[in-house]
């Protein structure tokens, strides 16, 4: 029996066809990371917040959502919005959707919803840790619960939980390699085709990954380098 | 009117009974110093005024108005009664200037630059206009107190509550807050002072309360108050602080 040796093409995976479809999955990647990241910012703040309210529903609300999202699989959730969201929702919805980017939908909610369960409990816990005659000075001279959130509260709140909140952010585009099982072209998803055509599957997950380890390296930096430039330290 | 009337306020903590029946009249420009041991209910009280604390019986009147009426806007009261706390309370994440314009700007829509004028004129009165671009952890204690001022200042308030506002201070910056403060007693302002700062009240005060156990236990002019108290109780703090 002959053995064949696998030869390593590099070239093959980053240009022409392949490489055009390496470059369109990495798009994507980042326009699905950065839609969920902002979404699930807004998602996680507001799920905080509802939980420190003093309004009984908003709070079980918050405490089921933090609990339901972020102790079931993600990929469950994946297939749930893309499988089971049809039997729910209207049929004009529907129809809807499916004009639109049906799986580029279901991905964002999924990965938004199930991350922000995450983020909202580090909002939570960046909101402990301000002082709380924080919340009271800033009630005193007027500012409503609201204003007063937005205002005084969260943005000193963010400042703390921005290492953890960078590990989420993390998370977040790593996760979204999951969304290629519903179909979403993403640089995994891109990667495998490129895989199948070409049965270079070293090459390009090689460069896959490294393009991920890219991103994140990036996203991380960049944040940490804001954060001690541009934002002031508080102390109390 | 009086500008505030307090009839038969009641307080509690849980079954801890904080204010028993207390009664008082404030005018318009009038002075008020209140003190007592810790734990006598005098913090307590003037926070009930602006509804930092809820009271559960009797009544607090501003302008007339019961305070804890359905259809009382909470946020404008305490835009209406500013209130000076003892740790300063400043936003640390934000500029001395603002600190004071937050709540013109959000609570009163008061244009940028007009709140910004209004701003630098009321730390130039409570003398830090130069610290206007600093953040409040670059500032001393007594700096920072006197921007706690200024701040509720800026809501042009009817009237101050001061609570305990030197008690955190280092000696040698108690005096500069104090000059604010009479400052703002003379120039007409209403105002309800915790403090024992006896000097102060000496100085400024038109009415001296002194309070222990959540009752009202003596009330007089400054000059009766120290030079002639009536109750034994009274006569015993005043020789411990004085």
């Amino acid at each position: 029996m002959t053995e064949v040796k696998y030869t390593f093409d590099w070239n093959l995976v980053l240009t022409g066809q392949y490489g055009d479809w390496m470059l369109q999955g990495l798009l994507l990647t980042l326009k699905i990371s950065a839609v969920s990241i902002v979404l699930a910012m807004l998602m996680g703040t507001i799920v905080a917040v509802f939980r420190l309210s003093k309004v009984r529903p908003l709070i079980w609300f918050s405490a089921g959502y933090t609990e339901f999202f972020r102790n079931t699989p993600l990929l469950v959730q994946i297939f749930f919005w893309y499988f089971g969201s049809e039997a729910v929702l209207p049929k004009a919805v529907n129809t809807w959707l499916y004009k639109q980017d049906f799986e580029f939908a279901a991905g964002c909610i999924a990965l938004t919803v199930y991350t922000s369960a995450f983020i909202a409990e580090e909002i939570r816990s960046g909101i402990f840790a301000i002082p709380k005659n924080q919340l009271e000075a800033s009630r005193a001279v007027g500012l409503s619960f609201i204003q007063s959130y937005r205002y005084v509260i969260l943005p000193q709140a963010f400042r703390i939980i921005i290492p953890p909140l960078i590990s989420q952010f993390l998370n977040l585009i790593k996760n979204s390699s999951l969304v290629m099982t519903i179909g979403v072209a993403d640089l995994t998803y891109m990667a495998r085709q490129v895989e199948s055509y070409t049965f270079h599957g070293f090459e390009s997950f090689t460069v896959a990954t490294l393009i991920y380890l890219a991103i994140s390296l990036v996203v991380s930096f960049t944040i940490t380098m804001y954060n001690k430039h541009f934002l002031r330290q508080i102390t109390y | 009117m009086p500008v505030i009337e307090v009839n038969k306020l009641n307080k509690w903590y849980g079954d801890f009974h904080v204010l028993k029946d207390i009664n008082q009249t404030v005018e318009k420009g009038e002075v008020l110093v209140i003190c007592g041991p810790s734990g006598s209910g005098k913090s307590t009280f003037i926070r009930c005024v602006n509804r930092l604390e809820e009271y559960q019986k009797g009544e607090v009147l501003f302008n007339g108005q019961d305070i804890q009426a359905k259809s009382v806007n909470v946020n404008q009261l305490r835009a209406d009664i500013g209130i000076v706390f003892q740790q300063f309370n400043l936003y640390p994440h934000l500029t001395v200037l603002k600190n004071i314009t937050l709540a013109p700007l959000k609570v009163k829509k008061t244009p940028r630059n007009q709140a910004e004028e209004n701003g630098l004129a009321l730390l130039e009165r409570v003398g830090i206009h130069d610290q206007a671009h600093k953040y409040p952890a670059e500032l001393s204690g007594g700096q920072q107190q006197r921007v706690a001022i200024a701040r509720a200042l800026a809501m042009r308030p009817q009237v101050m509550l001061f609570d305990e506002p030197t008690s955190a201070l280092d000696p040698e910056m108690i005096n500069e807050v104090l000059n604010v403060m009479k400052d703002l007693a003379r120039e007409g302002m209403t105002m309800l002072c915790v403090t024992h700062e006896m000097g102060f009240a000496r100085e400024v005060a038109d009415r001296v309360i002194f309070m222990d156990s959540g009752i009202i236990v003596e009330e007089a002019p400054p000059d009766v108050f120290f030079n002639n108290p009536k109750h034994d109780r009274t006569k015993a703090f005043l020789k411990e602080i004085l």
